[in-house]
């Protein structure tokens, strides 16, 4: 079919099944803006390409699909590069389209020019520039492949802009020709039966689930799994939904701000099962002491990610949709009662975990963030999806909100971007408008990205934003409490900001929560009226999150109180 | 600290030796010398790495990071497979009538060669592996070197098998 650039684009953008992209138009994407207005495609404009970059990001993490995002040459490339970066860390699938200046122009310092794949070479999967159009079709069909198989990640896609004006005969490729990468994650099996004897001979195990259950949708085999065994279990902050809270042995997440439950667990096990994780310095605390009487097992699509950080010994390459359901197999076949030999280690550590689980000091009229949290989660339904910002407030959405199923947990883990969850709690919804969406920023994080409350009011996206007001940026004040002899340097937050005004001025409902009753009294009410809303949360300046595992001690050296 | 020679097969395409030497930079790998030429196929570039590493687990780190490399087609460790390994260096020595004879007889020894004189200076041009070639400029040292330029290290594995069938 003949068309332009431009046209070939969209269709190939049809054909890869995206119904929205999300972008920011500019000089040299004016064309392919043109096809878009003629087509009708939708695009969601958001306030910043930062916006439009963690919009697409969300939407793909609530929905597995690749998230797509558009923006010009030079500044508008350089504002995605935040979110490539974010999406990266934390394997997300998106394809990022950024026009770049016309090839004759390339490389002589043009206008709105910026070298897209020198910047993004490191935070991608991969990335093109195309310059002749004929390559156009291939290289989108190429860039959907990679970006969404194997270890998803995303992928730029630097189209130059005579590209766009340049009419060819479309043909979108049916075939894939890469000869360095094929999509295919399948390991070997008798990796699998070297872990089933491990479990036959371990007394103490411990189910570790990371972001790659999420990621691979194979929760429900890693449920069976635990149905199985028996044993105690723990997830990382990404692995979150993958095993449901009420799980009996389900100890909550591990790590720097995890459950007491978990990280002693994590240190005592004799075999410590990792399925999809890549043993984050979060995670680990001090690595050299990380799990020290444990044999570990590596469930791994990314071979480069067994023992990067720590020495395993076992591994399981391969996809977990390969692997997990063999593993679950074998595991059904064993002739051991893996659930009564684990039954008492699985009490202990359940008993372990209980003398500090995740609380709060209730005080007066005050708000705790964990009450507040809490009440939000016992409010919402089993399928809401929560979305954090980064700081204190994340941790006590990790510790206090319920997430009961995969891809209902989005949260910038590896990178910790603070400005993440306005624009992805938006791409959420979007993709997902039969759920609630509640987004949890503290009053740092929401002005990083505080221009999309405008986009949300603008599209009609039903988010509920709470914002954990502390009056400073919760995190690094924390630390500056704990190591710096309270010297708030440049985190304490200047009390003059309102926003409710903001988010009115902005076509968004505002609403001022100062008093613990208001919990119960006003939070329900503001939660399932229906449109967005701003919930001012004012809590305390003081709060720490805890426990705590400082930087550079082992797990089991958490502060408690 | 070990070496090894790391034969890196990868698609001929705009960019790939950025990738390539991106990626060893961010992840901390030491290089000692990066080489790419075309190959008998059109459509492959072959990248001559010689790393040096700690340990053989930060090799498989090397080794596996570069697999990620989507333009990646074939990496082998041609150290550890029976293989020649050759590099070119050549010389440009400050050279007078007084000193010339002597030079010409360690040029003799290392069966190094002369491609350019000047009544100032010579340039010597010496093909083998390292060691040979750290030992001519060596040797050289007694004299004043004006330059070097070596190429660093290229290998081929022995056998009719090659690195893309391996």
């Amino acid at each position: 079919m003949r068309m332009n650039g431009a046209q070939a684009v969209l269709e190939s953008l049809k054909k890869e099944g995206v119904d929205l992209v999300f972008g920011y138009p500019g000089g040299v994407v004016l064309k392919l803006y043109d096809e878009i207005y003629k087509m009708k495609f939708p695009n969601i404009l958001t306030g910043h390409e930062q916006g439009a970059v963690h919009a697409a990001d969300g939407y793909a993490r609530a929905t597995g699909k690749v998230g797509v995002v558009i923006a010009t040459s030079g500044p508008g490339a350089a504002n995605l590069i935040t979110g490539i970066a974010t999406a990266n860390m934390d394997s997300v699938p998106l394809v990022c389209i950024t026009g770049q200046v016309a090839s004759h122009a390339i490389g002589k310092d043009s206008f709105q020019e910026v070298d897209v794949c020198g910047i993004t070479a490191p935070i991608t999967k991969h990335n093109y520039l195309v310059k002749d159009v004929e390559e156009l079709p291939r290289v989108i069909r190429e860039a959907f492949f990679i970006a969404r198989t194997g270890r998803p990640a995303p992928v730029c896609i630097d189209i130059a802009a005579n590209v766009f004006n340049t009419e060819f005969d479309f043909e979108y490729p049916e075939e894939i020709n890469l000869r360095g990468y094929t999509g295919e994650n399948t390991g070997d099996e008798s990796s699998i039966d070297a872990v089933v004897e491990a479990v036959e001979k371990a007394d103490y195990p411990l189910i570790f689930a990371g972001g790659g259950v999420v990621i691979s949708e194979t929760s429900n085999v890693l449920r069976e799994i635990l149905d199985r065994l028996g044993c105690p279990c723990t997830s990382t902050l990404m692995g979150l939904g993958s095993i449901e809270p009420e799980r009996e042995g389900y100890l909550g997440f591990a790590g720097m701000h995890g459950s007491y439950g978990s990280n002693m667990a994590i240190q005592n096990c004799d075999l410590l099962i990792c399925v999809g994780m890549r043993f984050s310095d979060r995670v680990t605390g001090k690595v050299a002491d990380f799990a020290p009487n444990a044999k570990i097992v590596h469930f791994e699509i990314d071979p480069a990610e067994v023992n990067k950080n720590v020495q395993v010994d076992y591994k399981v390459l391969g996809d977990l949709k390969w692997s997990l359901p063999i593993f679950r197999d074998k595991l059904n076949a064993s002739a051991t009662d893996f659930a009564k030999k684990f039954n008492s280690w699985r009490a202990y550590s359940v008993e372990i975990g209980n003398k500090h689980p995740f609380s709060y000091k209730p005080d007066g009229d005050v708000i705790k963030p964990g009450a507040l949290i809490s009440k939000i989660s016992d409010l919402c339904d089993a399928n809401t999806i929560a979305v954090t910002d980064v700081g204190q407030h994340q941790m006590w959405a990790a510790q206090f909100f319920k997430t009961q199923a995969p891809r209902q947990f989005l949260t910038s883990g590896g990178l910790g971007t603070m400005g993440f969850g306005l624009p992805a709690a938006m791409g959420a919804k979007l993709a997902c408008p039969e759920k609630n969406v509640v987004l949890f920023t503290g009053d740092g994080s929401i002005m990083m990205n505080i221009q999309e409350l405008a986009t949300i009011a603008d599209h009609d996206i039903d988010v509920k934003v709470v914002i954990v007001h502390n009056n400073i940026l919760g995190m690094v004040g924390q630390w500056q409490r704990l190591f710096y002899n309270h010297h708030y340097s440049a985190s304490e937050l200047n009390l003059k900001r309102d926003f409710i005004k903001i988010a009115e001025a902005m076509g968004v409902r505002g609403y001022r929560l100062t008093k613990a009753e208001e919990l119960e009294d006003k939070l329900p009410e503001i939660l399932f009226s229906k449109g967005a809303a701003v919930i001012d949360v004012i809590v305390p300046q003081d709060e720490n999150v805890l426990p705590m595992v400082p930087g550079g001690k082992r797990l089991d050296q958490m502060v408690l109180n | 600290m070990q070496k090894f020679l790391l034969a890196v097969l990868v698609d001929n395409k705009p960019g790939v030796l950025t990738h390539v030497a991106g990626l060893i930079s961010r992840r901390a790998f030491n290089i000692e010398s990066i080489s790419a030429g075309y190959t008998e196929e059109p459509s492959v570039t072959r990248i001559n790495i010689v790393v040096s590493v700690e340990s053989e687990n930060e090799l498989d780190q090397v080794v596996n990071q570069l697999g990620k490399l989507i333009d990646v087609i074939k990496i082998v460790n041609l150290s550890k497979a029976p293989s020649i390994e050759r590099e070119l260096v050549m010389i440009k020595i400050k050279a007078s009538k007084e000193n010339r004879a002597d030079l010409v007889s360690v040029v003799d020894i290392f069966r190094a060669k002369i491609v350019d004189v000047t009544s100032e200076n010579v340039i010597i041009e010496l093909t083998g592996n390292q060691q040979k070639i750290d030992a001519i400029c060596e040797v050289l040292s007694d004299y004043e070197i004006v330059e070097i330029a070596r190429t660093g290290a290229i290998a081929l594995s022995r056998g009719p098998i090659p690195v893309k069938k391996m």
